[in-house]
């Protein structure tokens, strides 16, 4: 009893202290045989088919023709890479390749000593990847590389506009002041977000600045973690006008992004709101959250443009996927994703929709969709790509851009306090 | 738990006046037989403890002294200034404050509710049975199931609303977990909700251990139901109240998986809790060395409660656990 006791409530207290020190002797396993096969172990965060099979293809291709090497895939629910990947990176055993969004949060990796410089064996073909490839590299030299682009417009539905009498969509924010008007007059919710999850809130304050800042501003801002600039207030402000028109769901500040129909992308999915501004992925979301055909239903347009802005229109906010190597296997790592990066394999990526910009340009050809190929081309004719602030910054600065933002959301905040809360988690 | 409701059960019989197991066998042994006896049994939990809960400790105490990313060698030493980042935070100031409302709400609504609950199902009512079973459903189901239930059984328009406007109670209707001024609340109904169970099961325990004769003995000199429950039954349900209180202050002090699934915290911090800080700022902000100072913060909160409570509290319940010798 006594022991029993003691051990009783030490152990209670301590659960929070197991979470962050435990789970830090976790690793993985990996590494040359006897028999000189090379394992290399392959963390993607495709959970869901089509993208599973696809990288399960690819993979059982690959070990075909190289039998020298095995890959041990491992599938790992997206949200779950935010935990798994540091504890891996500091442990002795981290994956040889693994899935990657670049920008801030892969430079925060590097730091960890064991993300591959893979500049050597990747110069030959990267060209190929055209400007895309850029965000997976650290002061110069290659981290890893993309099989994928995104870019963030807003999703919307056309049956909703043309119901509140829409005849084109939105090119400037008072045109699309006027659609949430008659989206609300209606009877339609006019912009579902996801508040919940913080993120999405993000990209509003994000293509705000991108809209109201001149490229070069940007860039150093991002690079310098530094948002003192004049244009970035006016974003701030900018965000805090359009909420103030109140154009979003009820209760916007409690509904996840992705996960269930009740989220964001779902009440687009169901017609239970008319447009989201969100990442080009969105509309694979939203089909799996509806039993309506999308295809007809759904169109696409970029981020309006602001009046009097510095920001060039055809500019947009978004980044990519793409994967990593660590140290021991680099050059085998490296190979693999040469192989991934082949024109077989986007091709595949682009016919089953789970991609809607590959990074090979030989495989949009394969794009049937009329309105994954208008993302598309917007995509190539933009003046420059700005990655996702959270990316582009540090994980921590990034992080608390996010919460800034859902503050702001929430009512609390003013027009610099973006700014202020990531000079404060600088 | 079933340390738990067995020790509850001992304690209870302890102090409804039933004498104790003799104990004479044990002291005829040998003490050498004996010392084996506990190296053996305590062995293997002794090296659990210390790999998985002290060593971890140790670790977060070292950790916590840095600016660390949780990348790369421990080389900033910068001293307490994480613990004083900390509590100087509004927002984890705000966390602290959350779990206190969740420990205080407890203890004025789910204690008398479960209580009275218990009382109501060990008389002899129909259906009984199926009753104790219905309210100890949610407590078998786990955080995380509960959570993404109530998430969406709570989203505006949802299941909640339409019950709420079917009654005619329309009005009532809330933004359950958008507004900041609510969320709280809505995140306690639910932990009652999933709760309540687990509280009512350990009453019925406890009050299986007040013997039926004195119960008798006070009706027949002619005391009401409610004398007899007020000056018998709650007294020697004392052990298993303060024993709940116990469960009850450390579950809320340690809230997360609900407060993680529902809102993440928000909307604005408005439902941080300190264990949502702590995964928030560790893993989301890779600010490791951070996130193990707010680590250890809540482990003393939970750590200095637990042991005044055990010491002032628990003294009767559980005689020689703190300041007696192995027997």
């Amino acid at each position: 009893m006594n022991t029993r006791s003691i051990r009783k409530y030490v152990a209670v207290g301590a659960v929070a202290i197991t979470t962050l020190g435990a789970l830090a002797a976790c690793g993985s396993t990996g590494g040359a045989s006897a028999d000189g096969k090379t394992t290399l172990t392959f963390w993607h965060n495709g959970t869901a088919e089509p993208i599973l099979g696809i990288w399960q293809d690819a993979v059982d291709e690959y070990e075909a023709a190289n039998p020298d090497i095995t890959i041990d895939v491992v599938p790992i629910q997206n949200e779950d890479f935010a935990t798994k990947i540091p504890l891996a990176l500091s442990s002795d055993n981290p994956p040889d390749i693994y899935f990657n969004q670049g920008g801030g949060l892969l430079a925060t990796q590097v730091q960890s000593g064991q993300v591959a410089d893979i500049t050597e064996y990747t110069s030959d073909w990267i060209g190929d990847l055209g400007a895309a490839a850029g965000n997976w590299s650290v002061d110069g030299v290659q981290y890893g590389i993309p099989y994928a682009s995104q870019v963030v417009g807003f999703w919307y539905r056309t049956d909703l506009f043309e119901q509140a009498g829409i005849t084109a969509p939105p090119t400037t924010i008072t045109e699309l002041s006027e659609a949430v008007d008659k989206l609300k007059a209606a009877g339609i919710a006019p912009i579902a977000v996801g508040g919940k999850d913080r993120w999405p809130d993000a990209f509003y304050y994000n293509t705000f600045a991108v809209r109201e800042c001149g490229e070069d501003v940007l860039k150093k801002g991002l690079t310098e973690a530094d948002l003192s600039d004049d244009c970035f207030t006016k974003a701030g402000q900018d965000v805090i006008d359009f909420i103030a028109t109140e154009p979003f769901q009820d209760g916007f500040n409690g509904t996840p992004a992705q996960q269930g129909a009740g989220s964001s992308a779902g009440l687009v999915a169901n017609g239970k709101a008319a447009m989201e501004l969100q990442g080009t992925w969105d509309k694979s979301v939203m089909q799996g959250l509806t039993d309506t055909k999308l295809d007809p239903l759904l169109g696409w347009f970029p981020f309006p443009a602001v009046e009097d802005g510095a920001g060039d229109p055809s500019a947009t906010l978004g980044g990519g996927d793409g994967f990593s190597c660590t140290q021991e296997h680099a050059e085998q790592c490296a190979d693999f994703l040469e192989f991934l990066s082949g024109d077989d394999i986007q091709t595949k990526l682009v016919e089953s929709q789970v991609v809607a910009i590959p990074v090979k340009a030989a495989a949009s050809s394969a794009i049937a969709d009329p309105v994954i190929k208008s993302v598309y081309d917007f995509n190539s004719e933009a003046a420059y790509v700005q990655t996702y602030f959270d990316i582009a910054l540090p994980t921590g600065v990034g992080s608390a851009l996010n919460d800034a933002v859902a503050n702001l959301f929430a009512g609390k905040g003013t027009a610099s306090s973006v700014a202020e809360a990531v000079a404060a988690a600088k | 738990m079933s340390t738990t409701s067995a020790a509850v059960t001992e304690s209870v019989t302890a102090a409804a006046g039933s004498s104790p197991a003799p104990r004479v066998i044990t002291r005829r042994r040998s003490s050498t037989r004996k010392r084996l006896e506990l190296l053996l049994l305590l062995g293997p939990a002794t090296v659990l403890f210390v790999a998985f809960v002290f060593m971890p400790l140790i670790a977060a105490t070292y950790y916590s002294l840095f600016d660390w990313n949780g990348f790369g060698p421990l080389t900033d030493f910068i001293g307490i200034d994480n613990y004083t980042k900390a509590l100087t935070d509004p927002l984890f100031q705000g966390a602290i404050g959350h779990n206190l409302f969740i420990v205080g709400a407890s203890l004025v609504v789910q204690l008398p509710l479960s209580i009275a609950l218990a009382l109501l199902l060990h008389g002899r009512i129909r259906g009984r049975t199926a009753l104790r079973l219905l309210v100890f459903t949610p407590y078998v189901l786990s955080e995380a199931v509960t959570a993404v239930i109530w998430l969406s059984l709570l989203q505006p328009h949802g299941v909640v609303d339409g019950l709420l406007e079917g009654a005619g109670l329309g009005g009532l209707v809330q933004l359950w977990l958008a507004d900041q001024n609510i969320v709280m609340f809505t995140l306690f109904a639910v932990i009652t909700w999933k709760y309540i169970g687990f509280g009512i099961i350990l009453f019925l325990a406890g009050l299986q251990g007040v013997p039926d004769e004195l119960r008798e003995a006070a009706s027949i000199d002619g005391a009401t139901p409610w004398q007899t429950t007020r000056l018998i039954v709650l007294p020697l349900l004392g052990p298993t109240i303060r024993i709940w209180i116990f469960l009850s202050i450390i579950g809320s002090l340690q809230l997360f998986d609900l407060v993680w699934i529902m809102t993440l915290g928000g909307p604005a911090g408005a439902s941080t809790t300190m264990a949502s800080y702590l995964i928030d700022r560790g893993f989301r902000r890779y600010e490791f060395g951070f996130g193990s100072a707010v680590a250890i913060i809540l482990f003393v909160f939970c750590f200095v409660f637990a042991l005044f409570y055990q010491r002032f509290a628990l003294r009767r319940d559980t005689q020689g656990a703190l300041t007696g010798r192995v027997e």
